[in-house]
């Protein structure tokens, strides 16, 4: 490996080691992320404390994380990789990892411990689900609904089914136009157990009991593409059941005071964090590996959660929550690792996404428009 | 005029509210009659041919077509002929086509509007064009066709906007032959825009000066060019040499105008009307004479000193130098006994009274 | 008459002097030289200049706009990465009837291939493409380049407890490396300790790795096998073959090549090491074999599934129609083509709703631009410019901004259908649904084109004189008559433009149907922008891509048959 090459390198030239590392870091870096309130959490998280310990560095903030996987493609095509370090969720890491467009890391050598002494791959633990990625967040998709919706009568929905279930709980419902997450729920509530859901949805029968499913409130459904969406809908009254990321739910209802409340059953948990760009040169490399070891040390993690309900991809950093850095209320609750939130979730098969996600978005798509 | 085919009768028009472009028109015209309407550009008369198409409504007064009011008529009703000042031949179709839309627009039946079609396109003798798009014609074919549309639908009215002024000077002089030919030949009564006056006279019965929103005179060619009635008309229409001066004496039908610079000459008085009247001298340049043995006995005689002299084929332009002003034209013919004048040469010119006509100033 | 007279004597004179040349040859200019050599010449500058001229915008439109057409052309067809990574496996697949799983050797020969493919991390690519044809490949390679390393793991050992010096780098070199290379490597190596030791940067890259002459007659397979490691090791690693222990796949073929070689090949060996190798040569078929098959099927079941292997014999051709069959809801299998199981048929589907929707959008753009055109058209021209810059102003709002101000108004519970409501028009639980579906597509496209088709129609009627209305009424026809005979045909030239101008925007649209356009309200553009930046299935969406672009050249042509093209003005 190149990485190795390059540390083999540095110890057998240079005697004084560490001078020699400080000296070749470039003094500029280009960090792709969301954008939005998760984008400032970052800043106000990693960026604004790194800067205040390097003030020579200048980090420039790019909003591309939505495509940046064709960008990074178009880069490496173009032989010109413009961007330092990248912001992707899990299933993209994957996929850049997999097209070799991100560089493999050793995660116990580039990150930092635990504060005990942990290393950092037993710290991650299994949200290190590629080679190619360092994850920061954890996130779920999750469902929430309109209070107080006549209609219902009273009822208020208590599990994930409630969206299936247009007799009890009548109105539009809102869910995101692609076929991951609503495959697993449809076949959760037409009775698969939880343990089996990707084994039945491998097989033709299965996916077609969960589009006979989703056929069932096909007619009543908004189908979204932005998350932004489900929240706004839900206000507006255009929808009393949806489901988006649990961080845009936090800032309806407790930012923005929205008549809204969560519905953490059968959350799907997934991954959001770095991925450095293959082929970067060396004094951009070293810049961005020590940047991407401070802000993903077990401090750095836990503070982020001070700006944004997403919980950190640390152990050692859930200890550390404390309070909403405007509100003022305790995170932890908020946060979709809170035990009282993840009775039952599921755990999103990334490899198996990663296979099947094309054909499957075909047929959904086919689905959804016929 | 009691059997007045087209009557405007104290017609006014305004488009904005606060000028009058045609203030108290009253015109009559007779049946057969040519008549055109001759102006300088924004005289009104654009306007006042826009009003009887229907194009334009009278702001008061009343437009009577063969005794009919037609001021609520809207223009597809009216039977009038229009040919347009740039022929608006349909481009989209073919000269058969832009002839037969008429006929078509009116329900008349395929074989005989194709026979109309070939008639009309026989008297303008474009016979063999029937089948070109409007584009393929020249200019001059085109104003054919455009008139040859204007009739195909057999109006007893037929107006026509500047209809010659896209051609060049030999293909109008042709046309206008033709146009007065074809009028007389069918009967038909013409109202004739243009301001260019050589064809005014040429072509029309009668003439209609417009100036300001009014006409200045109206009258047959030739009295308008002998005996205009006001110094617009008789600077308008045609060549003239003018001499300002004050009216000092009114006997009958000839009166004495004392010049600016003193001298005292005879004119017939047209519209001064007393003494002491500040008067506009009008004398035509052919009617000036500078061969002294040609004068008649009771010619009136000043000097004068050439300016210029121009040579221009069948006549002589002389600029003279007359009464202070340096721009009195004199046209003489191009004959044996006319000697050619030299810049400076000092002489002495003369005219007939009756042929000095005092107008308002 | 005058006009006959003179094209008359015109033709009379163009005869004559026909006449004349046909009687003296070609005309000569005055130097003798033919007449239209000179006139060449004389224009040759003024063209050279008018190119000159162009040059920059034709060069901008090359590089911008014709290249990458060519680009997504070739993308669409471009299939090479099969034959590029697993180039040994190709070949030896070529005979495969189907029938069973393939033999050991091409298993071999997939080891191999795969063994640099991991290496070199292309392996999880082509994984990639040869999913979207087969699901499931693509963890099967993902999963197989994580266990590649350990195949021929036993065969190494088993060298190396045999014979030590098989563990030592210089051993290998000197079996396999040219004498010629190892000497350039020595000197390199002598030159980059010297630089070292003066403390001098020294970037000179090893000479590229040479296989000595005869070691591939005697161990074909072994030589194949350890230049690919030598070579990936310095591209990749910038690692020297001196200092490396080979792959576990080279002693894996050195195994395969001493069971297989002739044992007299094996013997008349005379080159470097020939004792070692004849020393193992005469052990190797004592050695603890590996079955292939079963340890690939061990790193993944992919391997034992017959339709893994088609995939990679249907796509090894470096150029495949797939992509367009796949944009056409086709399928190229071992069995020719057939049309995609129904539930995935969806490309043809969303071309046709394209079409039908960019038609009713362009539909709707005449009836709404018409008479706002014809209005600012006969509009004195101070008013008439105010109005046109309201025109244009959806062009100065932000597309998403115009989007969201969309469905503020549209949805259920939105501006139009409160309205409709509290007028009694509507029943409060029977509100219209305007937005997420094909409505909302169309009346939002419609507002974001209009100005396309209001522009070229403004521009054209402005050029219609009022004196053809005027004609045509004093002709005796009706206002409506004058209207459709006369003034509406001069006017389609306008239409022209602006139809194909909406049209051609709003077939390539997405971002509008993707906000508004729910699932039914979606373009063919959605599904390219989601192979794009998605999926990353670039070919696919080159192929939809020029589908598109074929079909817009279809119905330009079709167009330009019915109308004509000459019948479009801009203004």
């Amino acid at each position: 490996m190149k990485l190795k090459n390059l540390m083999l390198m540095t110890t057998a030239t240079a005697l004084a080691a560490p001078a020699a590392m400080a000296q070749d870091m470039a003094d500029s870096m280009t960090l792709v992320s969301w954008g939005g309130a998760y984008q400032t959490s970052q800043v106000r998280a990693y960026s604004d404390p790194y800067t205040a310990m390097n003030p020579d560095v200048e980090i420039v903030w790019d909003e591309s994380s939505p495509e940046a996987v064709a960008r990074l493609r178009a880069m490496e095509e173009a032989g010109n990789i413009t961007w330092d370090l990248v912001d992707v969720v899990g299933a993209d890491a994957i996929r850049l990892c997999d097209e070799g467009l991100a560089m493999e890391v050793d995660h116990d050598e580039i990150l930092a411990p635990a504060p005990d002494g942990t290393s950092a791959s037993d710290d991650f633990g299994d949200l290190i689900v590629s080679d190619c990625f360092i994850p920061q967040i954890v996130y779920s998709t999750t469902a929430a609904y309109r209070t107080g919706v006549e209609a219902w009568e009273g009822r208020t929905p208590e599990s994930i089914c409630a969206i299936f279930d247009t007799e009890n709980f009548p109105g539009t419902r809102t869910l995101e136009r692609r076929p991951i997450n609503n495959m697993e729920w449809a076949l959760l509530c037409d009775g698969v157990a939880m343990e089996d859901l990707y084994d039945v949805l491998e097989t033709e029968e299965g996916i077609d009991r969960a589009f006979a499913m989703l056929d069932t409130i096909k007619e009543d459904t908004i189908w979204w593409s932005a998350a932004a969406e489900p929240p706004q809908l839900l206000a507006d009254g255009e929808a009393v059941i949806g489901t988006s990321y649990n961080g845009r739910w936090f800032s309806a209802i407790e930012e923005q005071d929205q008549p809204i409340a969560m519905l953490w059953d059968a959350q799907v948990f997934d991954l959001d964090g770095w991925i450095i760009p293959e082929g970067l040169p060396e004094e951009r490399l070293n810049r961005v590996l020590d940047f991407v070891s401070f802000a993903t040390d077990t401090q750095r993690l836990a503070d982020q959660a001070a700006y944004i309900s997403y919980g950190p991809a640390r152990a050692s950093s859930a200890p550390l929550v404390g309070n909403h850095a405007d509100l003022g209320i305790p995170m932890g609750p908020h946060m979709p690792t809170d035990p009282a939130n993840s009775e039952r979730t599921i755990l999103f098969n990334y490899e198996w996404w990663a296979d099947y996600r094309d054909d499957l978005d075909a047929r959904f798509q086919a689905w959804l428009a016929r | 005029m009691q059997d007045a085919f087209v009557a405007f009768d104290r017609v006014q028009k305004s488009y904005d509210g606060e000028t009058l472009v045609v203030k108290d028109l009253n015109l009559h015209i007779g049946k057969g009659e040519f008549l055109t309407m001759l102006g300088p550009s924004g005289s009104g008369k654009t306007t006042c041919l826009m009003m009887l198409a229907g194009f334009e409504t009278a702001t008061h007064g009343e437009i009577t077509l063969d005794g009919k009011p037609i001021n609520n008529i809207p223009p597809h009703k009216r039977g009038i002929g229009m040919v347009f000042q740039n022929y608006a031949l349909f481009p989209h179709m073919t000269v058969a086509e832009n002839l037969a839309f008429p006929l078509e627009v009116r329900k008349i039946g395929k074989s005989e509007r194709e026979e109309k079609v070939l008639r009309a396109l026989d008297m303008v003798q474009m016979g063999d064009f029937g089948g070109r798009r409007p584009a393929q014609l020249s200019g001059g074919q085109q104003q054919r066709i455009a008139l040859a549309r204007a009739l195909v639908f057999e109006p007893e009215l037929v107006l026509m906007d500047e209809p010659l002024g896209a051609l060049d000077k030999q293909l109008r002089e042709t046309m206008q032959f033709e146009i007065t030919n074809l009028a007389h030949r069918l009967g038909i009564t013409v109202v004739y825009v243009t301001h260019d006056q050589t064809e005014a006279l040429t072509m029309s019965d009668r003439v209609a000066v417009f100036d300001d929103g009014r006409i200045q005179q109206l009258a047959a060619p030739d009295t308008l060019y002998e005996e205009p009635q006001n110094s617009f008309v008789a600077q308008f229409i045609g060549e003239n040499n003018t001499l300002s001066g004050r009216v000092t004496r009114i006997d009958g039908d000839i009166c004495e105008v004392t010049l600016d610079d003193g001298e005292v000459i005879d004119a017939v008085p047209v519209n001064v009307s007393a003494v002491g009247d500040r008067t506009l001298v009008s004398i035509r340049p052919e009617r000036v004479e500078m061969n002294k043995d040609r004068l008649a006995p009771d010619a009136h005689t000043l000097k004068a000193e050439v300016a210029e002299f121009i040579y221009m084929g069948d006549i002589y332009r002389t600029r003279l130098r007359v009464a202070g002003r340096d721009d009195f034209i004199v046209k003489t013919r191009n004959a044996p006994d006319q000697r050619r004048l030299k810049p400076g040469e000092q002489i002495e010119i003369g005219w007939r009274p009756q042929d000095c006509r005092a107008l308002d100033a | 008459m005058t006009d006959a007279a003179t094209g008359n004597i015109g033709r009379a004179a163009a005869d004559a002097r026909r006449a004349e040349a046909e009687q003296t040859g070609p005309v000569m200019a005055a130097d003798g030289r033919p007449l239209k050599q000179s006139l060449n010449r004389a224009l040759r500058a003024q063209k050279l200049r008018a190119l000159a001229l162009i040059a920059p915008l034709l060069l901008f439109l090359l590089v911008t706009f014709v290249a990458p057409i060519f680009d997504m052309l070739f993308r669409s067809v471009e299939n090479q990465i099969t034959s590029e990574t697993l180039p040994r496996t190709v070949v030896a697949l070529e005979d495969w009837d189907a029938q069973d799983l393939p033999s050991q050797d091409t298993f071999a020969a997939l080891a191999y291939d795969f063994m640099e493919a991991a290496e070199r991390r292309i392996h999880t690519r082509l994984g990639s493409r040869l999913n979207y044809e087969t699901t499931g490949i693509s963890s099967t390679f993902r999963r197989s380049g994580r266990g590649i390393d350990d195949l021929g793991e036993t065969q190494a050992e088993q060298f190396i407890d045999l014979n030590p010096q098989w563990e030592d780098p210089a051993a290998w070199v000197a079996l396999m490396a040219a004498p010629d290379w190892i000497a350039a490597q020595a000197d390199w190596a002598a030159r980059a300790d010297a630089a070292d030791a003066a403390d001098r940067p020294f970037d000179e890259a090893e000479p590229a790795f040479r296989l000595a002459g005869g070691i591939a007659a005697t161990l074909p397979e072994t030589a194949d096998a350890y230049r690919s490691f030598a070579t990936t090791i310095q591209q990749e690693d910038e690692d020297s073959p001196t200092a490396e222990e080979p792959w576990n796949t080279v002693y894996l073929a050195l195994y395969r090549d001493l069971l297989r070689q002739p044992a007299a090949t094996i013997a008349a060996y005379d080159g470097p090491q020939a004792a070692l190798v004849q020393e193992a040569a005469g052990v190797a078929a004592g050695f603890e074999a590996t079955d292939l098959p079963a340890f690939f099927i061990d790193m993944d079941d992919g391997w034992g599934d017959l339709k893994t292997w088609e995939t990679i014999q249907t796509f090894s051709d470096p150029y495949t129609a797939g992509y367009f069959l796949a944009a056409l809801d086709l399928q190229l299998t071992p069995q020719g083509i057939e049309m995609q199981p129904e539930e995935q048929q969806i490309y043809l589907m969303l071309f046709w709703r394209t079409i039908v929707l960019s038609l009713t959008i362009m539909g709707l753009c005449v009836l709404l631009g018409y008479p706002i055109a014809y209005l600012l058209s006969n509009l004195p021209m101070r008013t008439s410019n105010l109005l046109l810059i309201l025109v244009l102003l959806p062009f100065w709002t932000s597309l998403l901004v115009r989007t969201s101000a969309w469905k503020v108004l549209l949805q259920q519970q939105g501006v139009i259908n409160d309205t409709l409501v509290w007028l009694g028009l509507v029943a409060d639980d029977a509100r219209l649904a305007l937005i997420n579906n094909q409505v909302g597509t169309v009346i939002a496209m419609t507002h974001i084109l209009l100005p396309f088709m209001i522009l070229p129609l403004y521009s054209v009627m402005k050029t219609i004189p009022p004196s053809y209305v005027r004609a045509a009424k004093s002709l005796g026809a009706t206002n409506s008559t004058a209207f459709w005979r006369v003034y509406f045909p001069q006017s389609v030239p306008g239409i022209g433009a602006g139809c194909i101008l909406v049209f051609i925007l709003s077939i390539g649209y997405y971002i509008t149907p993707e906000l508004v356009g729910g699932r039914t309200g979606i373009f063919i553009s959605n599904r390219i922008a989601f192979h794009i930046s998605d999926s990353l299935n670039w070919g696919l969406a080159a192929a939809l891509g020029s589908i598109l672009l074929i079909l817009v050249l279809a119905l330009y042509w079709l167009y330009d048959r019915l109308v004509g093209i000459d019948n479009v003005k801009l203004g």
